[in-house]
């Protein structure tokens, strides 16, 4: 059985102006130990989607609504809040985009640690502080003992978000969904955040949702991608798949539009225009009036998702064999 | 340079022997002179008020005429009022009615205004319109008025006096938990606390009100001051201290019809109450500092780019 199922997950908010549709049916399954990248730009429901599996959306004026979503035999949609609060830090955790304000600033860092042990694993003070002082040292922090005394203020934004890793997977959690969590670092932080990752998943057999709109990264961490845009899941497939053989004309934009160190020298593309209004209902592809490779029937119908390949789906009408790289290994 | 050292040598004691936050921040307060100066005199005086009967020099409310509006000597260290009582053992009998009026104050205002704040700031909604729209109304009346109105309708009586202190000033608090709460909310290390699954009760207490005591502290400290004030100016009016009991606003009202003949029956409670409010303020701003680890490093590194 899959870890985690969604099936036509719907987030919307009541604002002023109206209803947005910031996630509008989305559908997905997570094995245990697979990795997952969710790619898109701003604005396309990758960060909605991810807080309303925590059911971390403020209800109102949020409101989430699914067929079916299931995580490790839970019904997410029926848990009540302190299901919830046990499931949150203990089997799901969370990292966040900017380490320097998900830790609270007049807290040591131990006893940021120490309280979640405490909470799920009901450790007591010396037990927590032990397994407080492994995982520092697991994620990579130097002198973990005498650290546990000092304050976020006192480390860097790189061993913050180390911090951030530790507390997320201080209960060997079996989800881990990481939004934007290397985005604020630079990349030698970058690579080492993404190496630490990739280690605990094959040693723990935690299951991640990674959320980026760094491609090369979700390439090089992620087993399966799912490109999201205007609240759907646009393409979906393994990494191979999605970006050897793009089948949605936003994957293409966006892949036209990552500098790679092997093409230097080769103009970028630019995705023109911006993304759909999420407050207006959407008949046809919400990428339409941006996409470069429409077709007549792009015009009269919404695309169906289609299968191009077992795993491997796209909601697009257009042949976009011309954009499939023969052979790549 | 010393102080340099000094600095680095307490690091390495920060680092190897483990310390709560407690005792970090107890450990900054004293680092803070003013603020360890303002304890100082402030347990002082606490101290003199528990002691009173045994370290007054003379009854502070046996009338003595023959011995009346008499300049600071020997007998009398800071003269005596128009019946010939000891300023100094007034001023120390005064201390309790004046401490316990600015300490009471704060704490109903803080076990009111605080909870309100909060509820209010971190539920949002419907609750918060209600309860903001009662502290409105509160607020809109002028503060001394509103505490008279009080009084008079409990009766005059040192008690009512505190109850209606604290009735003005936890509005005031409540407004600014509230807004203090607001900003909070909304920090990611909020989300972030409720993404590992933290119960509301514990995310309020361990972390929001956590972030908010900077501002609740100093705006106690100020209250702590305006209530030894009001309680002069309530009980001038007659209904706060009824006479003979000393207390500090109540002589200092008195002492004003002798200001040019007895200035320093006047001086006497004014310098106190200036010494009290001062050293809760020094206090207050210690607090401040010593509960913000942000603010620690600042200092030290001030210190340090000073010296490079």
């Amino acid at each position: 059985m899959a870890l985690l199922e969604v099936e036509n997950l719907r987030t919307r908010f009541a604002t002023d102006r109206g209803v947005v549709r910031a996630v509008d049916g989305v559908s997905f399954t997570l094995e245990q130990g697979e990795v997952l990248g969710l790619v898109g730009e701003s604005g396309s429901g990758k960060s909605v989607t991810s807080l309303s599996l925590m059911r971390l959306i403020r209800e109102p004026p949020g409101k989430i609504e699914a067929d079916k979503l299931v995580f490790d035999g839970v019904d997410l949609l029926k848990a009540s809040e302190s299901t919830m609060s046990s499931l949150r830090g203990g089997k799901m955790a969370m990292i966040f985009q900017d380490p320097m304000r998900s830790l609270n600033p007049v807290l040591t860092v131990g006893r940021q640690l120490t309280e979640t042990l405490r909470r799920h694993l009901r450790l007591d003070g010396d037990a927590a502080r032990r397994r407080a002082i492994e995982l520092l040292e697991m994620v990579g922090i130097p002198l973990a003992e005498k650290r546990l005394n000092s304050y976020p203020h006192q480390f860097s934004g790189g061993m913050r978000q180390r911090v951030m890793i530790a507390i997320a997977l201080s209960c060997n959690p079996r989800l881990l969904i990481a939004d934007e969590a290397t985005t604020a670092l630079d990349v030698t932080i970058q690579a080492q955040i993404v190496d630490l990752v990739k280690r605990l998943t094959r040693d723990l057999g935690t299951a991640v949702i990674w959320i980026s709109h760094d491609l090369g990264l979700v390439a090089g961490l992620c087993n399966r991608v799912n490109v999201m845009y205007a609240g759907r899941i646009a393409e979906t497939g393994s990494v191979r798949d999605v970006f050897y053989r793009p089948s949605h004309g936003y994957t293409v934009g966006l892949i036209g539009c990552t500098p790679r160190v092997d093409r230097v020298g080769a103009p970028l593309t630019l995705i023109e225009g911006r993304p759909p209004d999420l407050i207006r209902p959407i008949s046809l592809c919400p990428f339409l009036p941006r996409c470069a490779v429409a077709i007549d029937a792009c015009n009269k119908t919404m695309p169906a998702m289609n299968t191009i390949e077992a795993g491997h789906a796209a909601r697009c009408h257009a042949d976009l064999s011309v954009f499939h790289q023969k052979g790549a290994a | 340079m010393a102080d340099l050292a000094a600095t680095r040598l307490s690091d390495k004691e920060d680092d190897f022997r483990p310390a709560g936050g407690l005792q970090l921040a107890a450990r900054q307060l004293l680092r803070n002179p003013a603020a360890t100066i303002g304890f100082a005199v402030l347990t002082l005086m606490v101290l003199a008020a528990i002691f009173a009967p045994l370290i007054s020099p003379h009854n502070p409310i046996q009338i003595k005429l023959s011995a009346k509006l008499q300049p600071p000597s020997a007998v009398y260290w800071l003269g005596t009022d128009h019946f010939g009582r000891d300023v100094v053992s007034r001023l120390i009998y005064g201390a309790r009615v004046s401490l316990s009026v600015g300490l009471l104050v704060i704490l109903f205002s803080f076990s009111l205004g605080v909870p309100i704040g909060v509820l209010s700031g971190y539920v949002g909604g419907r609750l918060d319109a209600t309860l903001m729209r009662l502290v409105d109304a509160f607020l809109t009346f002028p503060p001394l008025l509103l505490a008279v109105a009080i009084v008079g309708l409990l009766g005059p009586d040192i008690q009512n006096v505190m109850i209606a202190l604290g009735v003005v000033q936890a509005p005031v608090l409540a407004r600014l938990v509230r807004a203090s709460t607001l900003a909070a909310r909304e920090e990611t290390y909020v989300t972030a606390v409720r993404a590992l699954g933290a119960s509301p009760t514990r995310i309020i207490v361990g972390h929001v009100l956590r972030n908010v005591l900077s501002p609740i502290v100093v705006q106690l400290t100020i209250g702590f001051s305006a209530a030894v004030v009001s309680e002069a100016s309530l009980s001038f009016l007659g209904l706060g201290t009824q006479p003979p009991q000393p207390s500090w606003g109540r002589d200092l009202a008195e002492a004003r019809r002798f200001m040019t003949d007895a200035p320093w029956l006047f001086l006497a409670p004014t310098l106190t109450i200036m010494l009290a409010v001062l050293s809760i303020n020094f206090v207050g701003d210690g607090l401040r500092d010593a509960l913000d680890p942000r603010s620690w490093v600042t200092r030290r590194r001030a210190t340090q780019e000073a010296d490079d």
